[in-house]
């Protein structure tokens, strides 16, 4: 199962996750991401691989867990 | 747990015995079967904290620092038994096969420091004196601080019992859990849970304020009788800053030091308002954020400020309902959880109050209305 | 022939002078959090990185050209190791020095996800040393010839577009930077 997680201390906001990846990721009032729990849907891989490149801070990763 | 009087080290050991060389696997064992929990407030199964501890050279770290305002059980278990405490650390050495170990304080303590000079122990115990801020007590804030001096927490992985100091695996534990061990590793899990107590610190509208010890699982309408508590006062505060308010009327299922939360009650004078209380209780919690984390350095101050616009009659529910359920789970460490189940508990129990702020601006009856 | 080469290479070198300054605005502009309803924050890093890896045929060409013309005395150590040429060493040193900062630059940038963040921003970093260093290689290195004004003004656009872009970056925070400035456990 692949699962996206936010380091909240490396994250500051920048917000390009959420637009890479509206799906499963939106920002709270002050620009920080709220995640969609769970798995990461098979469909929604490439682009979930795609945010975790795009954020300036390297705070959003992409993980196998099980 | 608690003597009248301060034990030195010969009152200790004529109290309680010589501290029994266990081998480890007997002493997790114990530990286990006594079902000891953390009473750092997360209320973590003390074994299974020690079964995950990586082997290695692993470091025990005593966390006595006792942020909370609410809470003095730790400052009353090292002034009046302070060996129970050390002997605690060398059991959890022992149990993790740590040769360091650290003890860290707020503040300067004479009777740790007296205690310790008393003592030859098989581990030596490093005093640390830690900042005053509330989050550097922190597990991971601790371990960070005694590292490098940043007393910040660092998130919760990799976990200190895998990798924390220096790289090494540690045992953070607060200072009554390790007591226990050391009471544990004496009588055995069956006579530890045949007498143990509970240590709870009183604070409020109580005539007797301060730290009891009773016997464990005691409801908490007992204790607050034992303290004196006044008879119309409703609201209680189970948990310090980062907990839950409860009426009074309610709160009695709720079994202290089995759950997670401090052992701390607050007994809400009947004049005070609780929402203020709470506002007030926020700004603190807000001031004391350690400012790496967005919706903790930007959520606490806002519902804060979402609880000053209610007590003036501005109605900020709608924004609270939005606000509070977004910012659990999200920050490096517990603070901000601690934050919101104080302000949505409040929310619960004042919601008369709530009501009354906002048609009337108080919710105190004023002297002079007809 | 040589001198076509020689021609060829001062060409792509301008080039490489045009998309580097293009790259390094691009990077000014992402880091100072800057932003168009047509350009979003990912898709001005997506150009900052194309025209990185573009700029890269470019600067490889210039490198080549320039070797392999024999019109000067220029060896392949020279390209990396700063100061040893034959020609001009201390223009083409610092073309050396760039290209060694560049090549830690973009090794890190393609292995950005799987290397820790710490390291890759440092090196990151070193950008801020790279354009300099590859100016100084660009403005010292200019020829005597009628291009001469025209190539010290496109010079000069250059660097105040670098600086233009630079006090974006430096001129202004974001609350995120000024809400953890205030924390009382900073040291």
């Amino acid at each position: 199962m692949n699962r996206l997680t936010v380091d909240p201390i490396a994250c500051r906001a920048h917000g390009l996750c959420a637009d890479v990846l509206p799906e499963l990721i939106t920002v709270d009032e002050w620009g920080y991401p709220i995640i969609r729990g769970g798995a990461v849907p098979a469909s929604l891989l490439a682009e979930a691989r795609r945010a975790a490149a795009a954020c300036p801070a390297l705070a959003l990763r992409l993980r196998k867990s099980d | 747990m608690l003597p009248l009087h301060r034990n030195n080290l010969a009152a200790h050991v004529s109290v309680h015995g010589g501290l029994p060389a266990l081998d480890r696997d007997a002493l997790i064992h114990e530990i286990d079967a006594a079902g000891i929990r953390g009473r750092g407030g997360a209320g973590f199964p003390a074994a299974a904290k020690l079964r995950s501890v990586a082997p290695g050279r692993s470091i025990v770290v005593a966390n006595g620092c006792e942020s909370d305002p609410f809470s003095s059980k730790d400052r009353a278990l090292l002034e009046l038994a302070p060996h129970l405490v050390l002997d605690g650390i060398q059991v959890a050495a022992r149990a993790v096969g740590a040769t360091e170990a650290f003890l860290c304080l707020h503040e300067e303590n004479r009777s740790v420091l007296a205690a310790l000079a008393e003592r030859r122990d098989a581990v030596p115990v490093k005093l640390v004196a830690v900042p005053p801020r509330y989050v550097a007590s922190e597990e991971t804030a601790l371990v960070h601080f005694l590292g490098t001096g940043d007393a910040r927490p660092t998130g919760k992985f990799p976990r200190p019992t895998e990798r924390g100091l220096r790289g090494r695996p540690t045992l953070v534990q607060n200072v009554e859990t390790l007591a226990r061990f050391a009471m544990v590793a004496r009588i055995g899990a069956d006579r530890y849970r045949s007498v143990h107590t509970d240590l709870v610190t009183v604070t409020g509208a109580v005539a007797r304020p301060g730290v009891l010890e009773v016997p464990a699982d005691t409801p908490v309408s007992a204790i607050l009788a034992r303290a004196g508590g006044s008879v119309t006062a409703q609201a209680v505060l189970i948990g310090g800053y980062g907990g839950t308010w409860m009426p009074r009327s309610l709160a009695d299922p709720v079994p202290l030091g089995r759950e997670p939360g401090l052992s701390s009650l607050h007994l809400l004078p009947e004049p005070n308002c609780g929402l203020e209380l709470t506002r007030n209780i926020l700004l603190r919690l807000a001031a004391e954020s350690a400012r790496q984390c967005g919706p903790c350095m930007f959520g606490l101050p806002a519902v804060a400020a979402d609880f000053t616009d209610l007590l003036v009659g501005r109605d900020a529910t709608g924004r609270l309902a939005r606000r509070l359920p977004l910012l659990s789970g999200r920050g490096a460490c517990a603070h901000p959880d601690g934050a919101v189940r104080l302000a949505a508990s409040a929310l619960r129990v004042f919601a008369s109050d709530a009501q009354a702020h906002l048609a009337a601006g108080s919710c105190r009856i004023t002297a002079g209305a007809a | 022939m040589s001198s076509a080469l020689w021609y060829f290479s001062r060409g792509t070198g301008i080039v490489s002078l045009v998309f580097s300054t293009a790259v390094v605005v691009l990077g000014l502009l992402n880091s100072g959090r800057f932003a168009t309803r047509r350009w979003p924050r990912f898709a001005l890093a997506d150009l900052h990185r194309n025209l990185a890896l573009a700029s890269l045929v470019f600067l490889a060409a210039h490198i080549v050209f320039a070797v392999v013309d024999g019109y000067v005395d220029l060896s392949w150590l020279a390209v990396v190791v700063p100061f040893v040429s034959g020609y001009a060493p201390i223009g083409i040193g610092f073309g050396a020095v760039a290209v060694d900062l560049l090549l830690a630059i973009v090794v890190t940038s393609l292995l950005r996800t799987r290397i820790p963040p710490r390291l890759w921003r440092a090196v990151h970093w070193l950008a801020y040393l790279c354009w300099p260093v590859a100016f100084v290689h660009s403005i010292g290195l200019v020829a005597s010839d009628s291009a001469r004004p025209l190539l010290i003004a496109l010079d000069i656009a250059c660097l105040l577009a670098v600086l233009a872009a630079a006090s974006v970056r430096f001129g202004s925070t974001s609350p995120d930077t000024e809400a953890r400035r205030l924390s009382p456990l900073r040291r």
